[in-house]
């Protein structure tokens, strides 16, 4: 079991999985993101061969209406 | 007659910059954003959704990148960190884009810019290879100083953020157009089109705006209206006004051939 930050939301997940299989659990694949792992960015090609780990704090942002 | 602005490097024929935030619907936003001809439009950064909403339209499909200069800003920031890691996630976002709008706020109530902040944020941007558009204050030491750490567009602002008072101190915006060289783009407080006409009037080298637009009780036809200001202020300031007198004693109808007057 790990646990991680998602946006300020706990998630929780039976066993380790890569950032590519979160953003397919979100919905997220193929939109367009950008992912911060802990501070750092995860380039989106590296997705798949990233893992998560526990105790991570992921923020996951897009593009919206500003001024 | 070629009188683009020129935004590190880059050519635009539009010196009318929108801002995207504070639409009704992304229609209303995409009609507005058209009629107003801008090419550079912000955007903000904000967190996805995590799967609550997976079907959630996306802004960029109704502006996307190929048509628009996307401008990213960091709107909602109070430290030169949140800023540089904002637009970090902006570069990433946008497939390595650099031209950035750099904002970092002072306190909620008059979203006045924090000087000391900004300075530190955009020393950062610099060195990691972003092309700065800045929001600041109208202090024209400040501006110079942002010049020479090298961003590339000084963007005083001309009031508070979304609180269309107008050019408040045309003097301070003169004091900024004087030192610095490269493009100077007043960001915030237009109310109305005669706002923008006055800052291009003044000299200024484009007007960003979103709240006189989207807050208008139309805004497809402020947005149109906003265009034809920056355009008239502009041809105004290059064809170089009358200058001012109390009186001219010079009528525009000649003083000669006047008939006589039957009284005397």
């Amino acid at each position: 079991m790990i646990t991680v930050s998602i946006n300020g939301a706990t998630r929780q997940f039976p066993q380790v999985i890569s950032i590519a299989a979160l953003v397919e659990e979100m919905g997220l694949t193929g939109k367009r993101i950008a992912l911060e792992r802990n501070g750092e960015i995860v380039p989106r090609g590296m997705f798949a061969t990233r893992q998560l780990a526990d105790g991570d704090r992921l923020e996951v942002v897009v593009a919206v209406g500003g001024g | 007659m070629n009188d683009n602005l020129i935004i590190a490097g880059k050519s635009y024929s539009s010196r009318l910059l929108v801002g995207t935030g504070k639409y009704k619907d992304f229609a209303e936003t995409k009609a507005a954003i058209e009629t107003s001809g801008a090419e550079i439009i912000t955007i903000a950064i904000r967190r996805s959704n995590i799967g609550q909403n997976p079907n959630e339209p996306s802004l960029l499909e109704i502006l996307p990148p190929s048509k628009y200069t996307l401008l990213p800003n960091t709107a909602g920031c109070y430290t030169a960190d949140d800023a540089v890691r904002t637009l970090r996630l902006a570069r990433e976002l946008l497939d390595g884009h650099s031209l950035v709008k750099l904002e970092v706020l002072g306190d909620p109530q008059s979203l006045y810019p924090n000087v000391v902040e900004t300075l530190a944020a955009a020393k950062t941007l610099v060195a990691e290879g972003f092309q700065v558009m800045v929001y600041t204050s109208d202090d024209p030491i400040i501006a110079k100083q942002l010049e020479d750490i090298g961003c590339v567009a000084i963007m005083p602002l001309a009031s508070l953020i979304g609180s269309g008072m107008g050019i408040l101190n045309p003097w301070n915006l003169q004091l900024i157009m004087e030192r610095v060289q490269v493009p100077v783009i007043v960001d915030a407080g237009v109310g109305t089109a005669s706002d923008a006409a006055i800052a291009m009037e003044l000299g200024c080298d484009g007007v960003l705006m979103n709240t006189a637009i989207a807050a208008a009780q139309n805004p497809v036809l402020m947005a149109a209206a906003m265009k034809q200001a920056v355009e008239a202020g502009r041809s105004a300031y290059l064809a170089g006004r009358m200058p001012k007198k109390l009186y001219s004693a010079s009528p525009s109808s000649p003083t000669a051939g006047i008939i006589a007057s039957v009284r005397s």
